[in-house]
């Protein structure tokens, strides 16, 4: 597995979307990861990981929020909020925690959800962000950081996981219209 | 179907989705096209999951057996 460190990834470099489209019999998955919630992310890279696994192409195409999973300045401080989840917190080994759900706005709380879910999932040995991250890259996954996230938010190519390719709507679903199953996340 | 011999073990008690997926296709790779992996998880999700996975990589399930709450599995490498 890619020695994940203190946390410089680098993705497979990424062919362009147009020569991609050619010349291959695998199946190919085309991901959009638009949130960027810790828990928003898991099932991106659970489903990207599986993919990979069973010898698919896998492209994400991350965008909006999304677009924090390979910022560099954020990926590794990705929160689970609690505000505005009535589903929150999890029944924890078991039991059901009743907890008023306007008491997400209670300063902390969202470091301890945060806490919380990093916890349960370590419980039950799950991988964290990063090594889920770097089952990604030596799967093969590609990333590609959304244009025009990177220019409403301000968000610089330096900044973008090193092997992360930029590019626009029209690129992907290139990408895309060639995949045998595309997920909108 | 008793002339299965193991060639390597690999061990994803404990482990959930994607992880037995993850660590299969890994360890197939490291051994020779012919050889076995059989692989042990407690993941209920593992049979499908198995099956699915021997499906789409081609690597076919030799035979799987459970009980106990412990799934085992056996695949050959093909490619």
């Amino acid at each position: 597995m890619t020695d994940v460190g203190e946390r410089t990834f680098t993705a497979p470099t990424a062919d362009t979307p147009m020569e991609q489209t050619s010349g291959s019999d695998r199946k190919r998955m085309a991901l959009v990861a638009s949130k960027g919630g810790l828990d928003e992310v898991f099932p991106v890279l659970i489903m990207a990981t599986t993919a990979a696994a069973l010898d698919w192409e896998v492209g994400i195409f991350c965008t909006f929020y999304g677009l924090d999973m390979i910022n560099e300045k954020r990926m590794h401080k990705l929160k689970v909020s609690p505000i505005g989840n009535p589903a929150a917190p999890p029944p924890l080994k078991g039991r059901e925690i009743g907890m008023p759900t306007f008491l997400g706005i209670i300063p902390g709380m969202t470091k301890m959800a945060t806490w919380m879910m990093k916890g349960w999932m370590s419980d039950s040995k799950m991988p964290d962000f990063e090594e889920m991250m770097a089952i990604c890259i030596d799967g093969g996954v590609k990333f590609y950081a959304c244009a025009t996230t990177m220019g409403v938010m301000n968000v610089k190519q330096e900044d973008i996981m090193k092997g992360a390719t930029c590019l626009g709507a029209a690129a992907f679903l290139d990408f895309a219209a060639d995949a045998d199953l595309a997920l909108f996340i | 179907m008793n002339d299965i011999t193991t060639d390597q073990l690999l061990d994803c008690s404990g482990l959930l989705c994607p992880m037995p997926v993850v660590k299969t296709s890994q360890a197939i790779k490291t051994i020779e096209v012919g050889q076995v992996l059989e692989m042990v998880a407690t993941d209920p999700g593992a049979p499908l999951d198995m099956e699915a996975w021997a499906r789409q990589t081609g690597h076919p399930l030799l035979k799987q057996t459970a009980g106990d709450g412990e799934y085992r599995f056996w695949f050959r490498r093909t490619k």
